[in-house]
């Protein structure tokens, strides 16, 4: 069978591809890709150890299906407002969208 | 080896590699379908921990709705001049030499821990109970409150996504 180890080593090294998309990525649309990346790295791990070792109890299940609902809640908003700065200001990379800087 | 094991090594690195293509492509519309792939990997790895719940909730919801918002803003942002700019800003490098820093952290966090190792090699053999997550989620002494305030932050999110997004007629607001 499959130890543990090894999903929880898999969820590790996504997470990591998915910071590297968050802090490298110039497109906006490109560092949400990220962030959708490391939010199912944390889904993995949360269904991992439910499922090796909390299978009798529902509290894991419950933690994925709020991921789930705050993944899509993060994707609506943050592509709303991607697509509201486009409109804007006719970019969508994010070193261009400078107003705030000092 | 086990078919199991193979699966799950199959998987993995198709993922892996999927995610590795959607944060280094060029052009943002293959990034989108790499990114499409990699959900697609996780809702596998999903299917061998047991949740087939999940892994149907994995395709309806990412792949199926959120995959495509990407899509669609995706083309509604474009612009040609931008894919010949680089895809990744100059400091890059801080990027790798952060992200391998944490995966470090995280291994040696992992091959530290006493718990992991003992008599935790197999998957639990009980599929979830979907009958039982139902009524957890509307069970007043279970998970009635989270569920009510995640389904308020999902409500006030769509609510606040029409408002950011919506065009108004006469230009700014």
């Amino acid at each position: 069978m499959i130890p543990l180890s090894w999903y929880l080593m898999f969820a590790a090294l996504l997470f990591c591809v998915g910071l590297y998309g968050v802090l490298a990525r110039r497109n906006a649309i490109g560092i949400l890709m990220g962030v959708e990346l490391m939010l199912n790295a944390v889904n993995i791990n949360l269904l991992a150890f439910w499922s090796y070792l909390y299978a009798m109890r529902l509290n894991g299940l419950v933690f994925v299906a709020i991921v789930f609902v705050a993944a899509a809640a993060e994707a609506a908003v943050g592509l709303a407002l991607i697509i509201s700065a486009y409109r804007r200001r006719n970019t969508v990379i994010v070193e261009e969208l400078s107003l705030l800087k000092g | 080896m086990s078919a199991t094991q193979v699966i799950f090594l199959v998987t993995a690195g198709v993922t892996l590699g999927a995610a590795v293509m959607t944060v280094s492509a060029r052009k943002m519309m293959h990034a989108a379908l790499w990114l499409v792939l990699a959900l697609t990997g996780i809702a596998v790895l999903f299917v061998l921990l047991q949740s087939s719940f999940f892994a149907v909730a994995q395709v309806l919801i990412y792949i199926g709705a959120i995959a495509i918002l990407i899509i669609f803003s995706v083309m509604l942002t474009r612009r040609i001049v931008q894919e010949q700019y680089p895809s990744v800003n100059r400091f890059w490098w801080v990027a790798i030499l952060l992200a391998l820093m944490v995966f470090i952290g995280l291994a040696v966090t992992l091959s530290s821990w006493r718990g992991l190792y003992p008599d935790r090699q197999a998957v639990n053999e009980h599929p979830e109970d979907i009958a039982a997550l139902g009524l957890a989620l509307v069970d007043p002494a279970g998970f009635v409150i989270p569920f009510e305030v995640a389904s308020l932050l999902l409500l006030a999110a769509l609510v606040g996504a029409i408002f950011i997004a919506i065009e108004r007629k006469g230009g700014r607001r």
